[in-house]
């Protein structure tokens, strides 16, 4: 348990998406922003692992394109 | 209304009687006098140059923590600092309209001292003051301004001003406890290395009757304080302290007028409780430190060596515990009981306890004052998610409150032979404990080393070493990790510096000659 899964673990990714989008239904960008937040940090304490966290913070960070085309 | 008139000390113009002084103590402030009071009480004689002739202005430092009260038990002076001052051992966070959580910071009884006793910095510098002078070895300077330096490998030569004149004075050792913007630093060109904070606080010191509890409150967003936070404290002869959060584009002028900090402590008292104010200052706070504390014969501590943010209390009591570690080790070189060498173990032990203030004051800064907008996103969501459930309320930093540094890894610690799995670590300050209808810590060695022998122990007597017999069973025996024939080595800092489940006189000599670096 102290490294990031990133195998296929969701039972129904369709499921999964659609709660993430409708969470933020009418919000504003400022509360989904918060809501967001608080998700992480609900999800961050779940998984109980610095390390894992850290390595989905990396994970997130690379993954991201704008990110990925602003590296040289 | 306040009880305290700053009391003015004689000048008395300088003697030029050509004497070399083995301690002259730069600053006259809260780290200067402690510093001097733990020398003198070890019998050392201590110059005290300052360039003011009273205690400090305004209430400064006010939360006094736990180890700090410790520190003045063994100097003799935390009696009057707990019967004075306003003790409080929990806090409450509040965001907006809503109470977030409250915490308590010392949960378990049998400790001597509280969590924190608030009172203003100029009480505990007038006590140590005259607790100098009781001494008869502490000759205090007031309006003796250093103004240069020559810091040579045998000796420190002082240049110094004073109304009556100018002289010179020389010294084996120098501690430059002259604060924040340390001449003593400045006059030899050391820089330090940190960084400064964005923003800009008001500290206002409050005379004022009212019936809040002596607790910690801090506010995030209040609807008294739209935009910033907001920190209250109560210190003794009713005077409270606020911090205001104004953010970086305040105008440092505008708000110090009167009638502009009236109306913002109008905005949260409410109209019908009235109050004066006693002291107002507008401060930019930085988290840094000089390289190394230790320059040949001069030393620096307190705030000329490291200054952090008050969120956290690690100003005061961070200079108090230098105070501490340095005045044993510079005692014992001075009776040649010790090498010079073992002075650079304040180093090693001082600068990483700075760092860990500076680490955690950052943080707090950084979270007190979010520095994007996703920073401020996160924050608030620990602060409603806080409201509701546990896990997120370790993650609530309006500060971590200062705790005496674990020394790990210490050149002049004895490393555990046998597994010690319970009980405080190697290296950190010892723990109180009910003791014989007393306190443990107030049984330990004031000026030298204690051994503490759990249940029936009997290794020979050791020169140096004060004998404390402490139950195997119970509250000592369990902060220690310790068992019936288990023995703990305090140094005269009171910090753990050996322990064995089983010793004879020889281990003891030797973790004792290690503590006080005679091993190499």
């Amino acid at each position: 348990m102290t490294a990031l899964d990133t195998s296929p673990r969701l039972d129904d990714p369709d499921l999964a998406f659609q709660s993430l989008v409708e969470a933020h239904r009418d919000l504003t960008p400022e509360q989904s922003r918060r809501l967001d937040a608080r998700l992480v940090l609900l999800l961050a304490n779940h998984i109980g692992s610095i390390t894992v966290l850290r390595e989905a913070i990396a994970a997130a960070q690379e993954t991201g394109w704008d990110v990925a085309e602003a590296k040289p | 209304m306040p009880a305290f008139e700053p009391p003015h000390y004689p000048f008395r113009p300088p003697i030029d009687d050509g004497a070399r002084h083995s301690v002259v103590v730069a600053g006259g402030g809260l780290v200067g006098l402690t510093a001097a009071l733990d020398l003198a009480r070890r019998g050392q004689r201590v110059v005290v140059l300052d360039d003011d002739d009273t205690v400090s202005t305004g209430s400064r430092a006010i939360c006094f923590a736990k180890r700090t009260l410790e520190i003045y038990d063994r100097l003799g002076i935390g009696a009057a600092i707990r019967e004075k001052g306003t003790t409080w051992n929990t806090g409450k966070v509040f965001f907006g309209e809503r109470e977030v959580y409250g915490f308590d910071l010392l949960p378990e009884s049998g400790h001597r001292n509280p969590a924190f006793v608030n009172l203003q910095q100029y009480y505990v510098e007038h006590w140590l003051v005259e607790a100098c002078l009781a001494t008869g070895l502490v000759d205090l300077r007031w309006k003796h301004r250093v103004a240069g330096i020559v810091n040579g490998a045998d000796g420190v030569t002082l240049m110094i001003e004073t109304p009556a004149g100018n002289y010179s004075l020389t010294t084996d050792w120098l501690l430059a406890c002259d604060g924040a913007r340390s001449l003593v630093r400045e006059l030899l060109g050391l820089a330090f290395v940190g960084k400064v904070f964005r923003d800009r606080f008001l500290i206002a010191d409050v005379v004022m009757h009212a019936d809040f509890p002596p607790e910690r409150r801090f506010w995030f967003e209040p609807p008294f304080h739209r935009g910033g936070s907001v920190l209250l404290h109560r210190q003794a002869d009713d005077v409270w302290r606020i911090d205001f959060q104004l953010g970086w584009d305040a105008d440092p002028e505008a708000e110090r007028e009167p009638e502009r900090v009236a109306a913002r402590v109008r905005a949260m008292l409410g109209p019908a409780i009235p109050f004066e104010l006693e002291w107002v200052s507008i401060y930019t706070f930085r988290c840094r430190r000089i390289e190394k504390f230790r320059h040949g014969r001069t030393i620096f501590l307190g705030d000329a060596a490291h200054q952090v943010s008050p969120f956290g209390a690690r100003g005061g009591n961070g200079g108090v515990q230098d105070a501490d570690n340095l005045g044993w080790k510079l005692d014992a070189v001075l009776r040649a009981e010790a090498p010079a060498t073992l002075l650079e173990s304040y180093d090693t032990e001082r600068i990483p306890a700075a760092d860990e203030n500076i680490l955690n004051s950052a943080r707090s800064t950084d979270f007190i004052t979010p520095k994007s907008e996703a920073a401020r996103a996160y924050r608030d969501a620990v602060l409603e998610l806080a409201a509701r459930h546990d896990f997120a309320r370790p993650l609530v930093n309006s500060g971590r409150l200062s705790r005496p540094a674990v020394l790990r890894n210490s050149p002049l610690s004895t490393p555990d032979e046998a597994p010690w799995p319970e009980g405080a670590p190697l290296g950190a300050t010892a723990p109180d404990a009910p003791l014989d209808k007393g306190f443990l810590l107030d049984r330990t060695d004031r000026n030298g080393f204690t051994l503490l022998v759990f249940g029936e122990g009997a290794p020979e007597p050791v020169p140096g070493v004060k004998r404390v017999d402490v139950p195997a069973e119970g509250v000592a025996a369990q902060r220690y990790g310790a068992g019936a024939g288990d023995t703990v080595l305090l140094r005269p800092d009171q910090h753990i510096a050996a322990r064995w489940r089983r010793c004879d006189a020889a281990a003891i000599r030797g973790a004792r000659n290690r503590a006080l670096g005679r091993v190499a």
